[in-house]
């Protein structure tokens, strides 16, 4: 290589690392958020929170996500650009709990501090800090409510789930039938329970097709299902047209979990009986604060901290705490 | 485009009242002067001429690169030569594709067949040029006549006696042999001036291959010439009338088998002996 | 050419039905007998009208599957491009407030218009069908996604629920989408197998250079079955309306796969040329006996997964031994 290429390329190489030394004394924040989907709304809330509080606090938010639920590569991917693009915390939402571990170990060895937000790692230790919903006592809460308004009837349940293994599925599911009073349930409960109640159990995927489809099998099953827990809003959607189909859709009661706009509006509606919210913007706000905190003061934060869910009704019953559906609407994600 | 079951007039008759001197040669079908083709730098065709009477079975032999390969796909009309002229039946013909060939009554059978394997003999047969059903179903919805199909395929297999118990078959059911009666059926059944077989007992056994040749007879009989290309020169002599030997992009002879040599004539195809030193009686020009 | 002794005993097996097309069949009955020994609710008017029903959104995707399987291709963008269908015929009837059949037409259009340009990248840049479809299967994705900005949509007019209603027949409730799933099957069946487009398909997938030397048009062909098997995703986007009451911008991801078990169980080759569209309605509906068998069973929906992956794998195998016998 000619001399004097070799001298410019050495002057711009210096000329970058000055530079670099210079911007590095110049700290913005830099936060990273990685979550599972792009589209899903209730990660679109949680992206908006995060970029509201990363405004307001003055630091820059770089956002990244799986192309679909499960899709773990493509977390990994983000998660590696976003160190080597500086980010100092990232948060994430993980597709899935186990594989994203190696990812974050790396990360969290070059100094970054991740943080895991609405459903934990496995091990839950993998991650500096959880911020989320606990899922286990939103199942709790529907549960309590489908007790109550049963009110001793005698009951035939049916379990609408997301897919075998997910935690934040057995969490739900196992918090509902507690709720409901099924002993020998706990949060530390690893598999998902069952109860002589439940006559139908199947797996939805969290999609409204094919929660109807699963609906309308359990009622093949046993006509008399009269209450229906589902795992989130759309299987909740599903379930009702099934149930619709059949002409059952006064008789069952179903109960769900999530707290979007548009499930609020089918508790209105008077399709979902009753629901749990939970608030993706309060997690990424609390993950944006507490990655602006460790950037300027070198503080992480642990543990897990519980960003809070609500029970959402517009038919109130004694002994079981509720929110009605206008809090439901002026607090919910999603439109 | 219907297929037809033979032609009613024999083969290479001379008409009443024509001199003696003329009718001693037969017609040309098939006839190509000065053809040229070159890729680039290579010549694959350097003047070729070409001649196929009425009623015979032509062998085209040759080395490879001689320019074979290309002299077939000229006449054939999957390649357009640079220069020359191609006649058929006398008149001047420019083929701008295969299919123009086949419209002209020139049928080919390739080297591997083109059949579809789990497809019926009947299918096959009628590939690309199937019979509708009359009237409107036909011509608008396109709407096969299967039984018609069906007569008709038995009736091709009978007029060449090949034997096949059910045309329902699938093609990749059948022997090599069995496959190659349904490839130079389908041809025979369609050409009308010309048929050309492109190494057609390459890939079979003894017996098979006399079938082969047995069967390529018979098409004969029926008043169609045939253009064989063929490495296997046993099978060469045994059954054609005259052999068109190409060599170095130019028809270097053309010999009668019954008066030369295997190994003269190969002699001839590889250049070890020259085309000017065939004793007289053996050319067929 | 006389006739070989061989040839005679391979007629006799040929006269068996194959094993691809027996095969899936013979599993249905099983499956069936099965069940309704496990489960006194089985065996019913009712709940085999309500199999169809789960399994004809699915079914009708499959039909284009099919056609494109047969030519020895695969489409991967099959429930994306229903999806984007689906969007924009509830957002043209409810948000942009156009007559609900003109909606549903545009709706058929843009699948039709995907499909098109399947078509038209494989037979004019000559690029896999594979890797083709895997592109236009993410850019219908995002399209859905972007237009819909992730909302559901509802509040539907009558006409896009239209083939939800109902009549009866004998005890039996049954659907307006299952008469067309049929009807549909019954059509193509016989398009395929009694017209020369149909059979020149067929040449195309069992042996394409075959088919041009023969004159057959063959990128003319797989241009026709790309967009054919579109317009059939538009139909089926339809069926899928007025299934669940919604556009669901989510829909259609599990469906590419759905369908392309459908087409192997059904004893369709993956390679092409080989296969009757007659087989991916039994295909489909033998996955959907076992999903609602096992329900009614009780078993866990893990295991409905598990039991596809076999029946996969069985009928891949029944197909390979059949050939190898002839």
């Amino acid at each position: 290589m000619r001399k004097s290429v070799l001298l410019a390329l050495a002057l711009a190489a210096l000329g970058t690392l000055l530079l670099s030394l210079g911007s590095a004394q110049n700290k913005q924040p830099i936060i990273g958020l990685i979550t599972k989907t792009e589209s899903n709304p209730f990660f679109v809330k949680m992206k908006e929170g995060a970029q509201q509080a990363a405004t307001r606090l003055g630091a820059k938010l770089l956002s990244g996500a799986g192309k679909t639920d499960g899709d773990n590569a493509g977390q990994v991917a983000a998660l590696e650009n976003m160190v080597a693009a500086g980010a100092q915390t990232i948060l994430i939402t993980p597709s899935d709990s186990k594989a994203i571990v190696p990812a974050i170990q790396k990360a969290r060895a070059a100094g970054v501090m991740v943080i895991a937000l609405d459903s934990p790692t496995e091990p839950a230790s993998a991650v500096d800090a959880l911020f989320a919903t606990n899922n286990y006592q939103a199942g709790v809460l529907i549960g309590q409510y489908a007790k109550a308004a049963m009110a001793g009837k005698p009951v035939k349940i049916a379990t609408l789930d997301l897919f075998p293994g997910q935690p934040v599925g057995i969490a739900r599911h196992n918090g509902f039938l507690a709720g409901f009073g099924v002993a020998g349930i706990t949060d530390k409960t690893a598999q998902q329970a069952t109860a002589p109640q439940v006559v139908c159990s199947q797996d939805t995927f969290g999609d409204q097709a094919k929660g109807q489809t699963a609906m309308e099998n359990c009622l093949q099953k046993d006509p008399g299902i009269n209450l229906v827990y589902t795992i989130n809003e759309p299987a909740a959607a599903g379930a009702y047209q099934a149930l619709k189909a059949a002409g059952k859709e006064k008789d069952v009661l179903i109960v769900s979990v999530d707290g979007g706009c548009a499930g609020v509006r089918n508790v209105k509606a008077g399709i979902i009986g009753a629901t749990s919210q939970q608030y993706p913007l309060k997690m990424a706000e609390l993950g944006v604060e507490a990655g602006v905190n460790y950037a300027k003061t070198g503080k992480k934060v642990s543990g897990y901290t519980d960003t809070g869910v609500t029970l959402i009704t517009d038919k109130a019953l004694p002994g079981v705490n509720s929110k009605d559906t206008a809090f439901g609407l002026a607090n919910c994600w999603g439109q | 485009m219907q297929p037809n079951l033979g032609q009613t007039q024999p083969a290479g008759a001379p008409p009443v009242g024509r001199s003696r001197e003329t009718s001693l040669k037969p017609r040309p079908v098939l006839e190509a002067r000065g053809l040229v083709k070159t890729y680039g730098h290579v010549t694959a065709l350097d003047g070729t001429d070409f001649e196929l009477r009425e009623g015979e079975i032509l062998a085209v032999i040759g080395d490879n690169g001689a320019g074979k390969s290309t002299l077939i796909k000229a006449l054939s009309g999957a390649l357009i030569p640079d220069k020359g002229e191609i006649f058929l039946d006398g008149k001047p013909v420019h083929f701008r594709s295969p299919h123009e060939a086949r419209q002209h009554g020139i049928e080919t059978v390739y080297q591997d067949l083109a059949v579809a394997p789990a497809m019926t003999i009947t299918e096959n047969l009628f590939l690309g040029r199937e019979i509708f059903r009359p009237g409107f179903l036909g011509r608008f919805f396109r709407l096969l006549d299967k039984k018609k199909m069906l007569e008709e395929a038995v009736r091709h297999m009978q007029s060449l006696k090949i034997g096949l118990r059910s045309m329902s078959q699938a093609v990749e059911d059948l022997s090599g042999g069995q496959r190659q009666g349904v490839a130079v059926a389908r041809s025979a059944a369609f050409a009308r001036h010309v048929v050309i077989m492109d190494e057609p007992t390459a890939a079979l056994g003894v017996k098979e291959g006399n079938m082969v040749l047995e069967l390529i007879r018979r098409v004969r009989e029926r008043g169609l010439p045939v253009i064989i290309i063929s490495h296997n020169m046993p099978h060469v002599f045994e059954i054609a009338d005259r052999i068109h030997i190409q060599r170095l992009g130019k028809r270097a002879a053309v010999v009668n088998p019954h008066k030369i040599s295997m190994s003269d004539t190969v002699a001839i195809m590889t250049g070890a002996m020259e085309p000017k030193d065939i004793p007289p009686e053996a050319l067929a020009h | 050419m006389s006739e070989q002794p061989s040839v005679k005993t391979k007629n006799l097996l040929g006269r068996l039905p194959s094993l691809t097309v027996l095969g899936p069949f013979v599993a249905l009955i099983l499956a069936i007998i099965f069940f309704s020994v496990q489960s006194d609710r089985f065996l019913s008017g009712p709940n085999f009208s309500l199999i169809l029903q789960q399994v004809m959104v699915v079914g009708v995707l499959a039909i284009g599957q099919t056609l494109v399987i047969l030519t020895g291709g695969i489409d991967l963008s099959v429930g994306f491009v229903m999806a984007l269908g689906t969007m924009v015929m509830t957002k043209f009837a409810v948000e942009l407030g156009l007559p609900p059949l003109l909606a549903v037409l545009c709706g058929v259009a843009v699948t039709t218009a995907f499909g098109l340009l399947n078509g038209l990248l494989i037979t004019r840049i000559k690029l896999p069908p594979f890797i083709v479809t895997l592109g236009t299967m993410n850019i219908a994705f995002a399209l859905t996604q972007i237009y819909s900005k992730a909302q559901t949509v509802t509040g539907l007019p009558d006409l896009l629920l239209f083939w939800g209603n109902t009549f009866k027949l004998g005890g039996t409730v049954i659907t307006y989408g299952v008469v067309l799933m049929i009807v549909l099957y019954l059509l193509v069946w016989f398009v395929l197998s009694e017209t020369a487009p149909g059979r020149h398909l067929y040449a195309v997938g069992n042996n394409p250079e075959a088919a041009r030397l023969m004159g057959i048009p063959t990128r003319r062909v797989l241009l026709l079955t790309y967009t054919i098997a579109g317009f059939f995703y538009g139909i089926a986007g339809w069926l899928l309306v007025s299934r669940t009451s919604v556009g669901d911008p989510n829909a259609g991801q599990t469906e590419n796969l759905e369908t392309i078990t459908a087409v192997v169980l059904g004893g369709t080759s993956l390679f092409g040329g080989r296969g009757m569209v007659l087989g991916t309605l039994l295909g489909a509906i033998i996955v959907g006996v076992f999903r609602n068998g096992l329900t009614l069973t009780g078993v866990s929906s893990v295991y409905q997964v598990l039991i596809t992956g076999i029946l996969v794998i069985l009928a891949v195998t029944a197909d390979q031994l059949s050939k190898r016998r002839g």
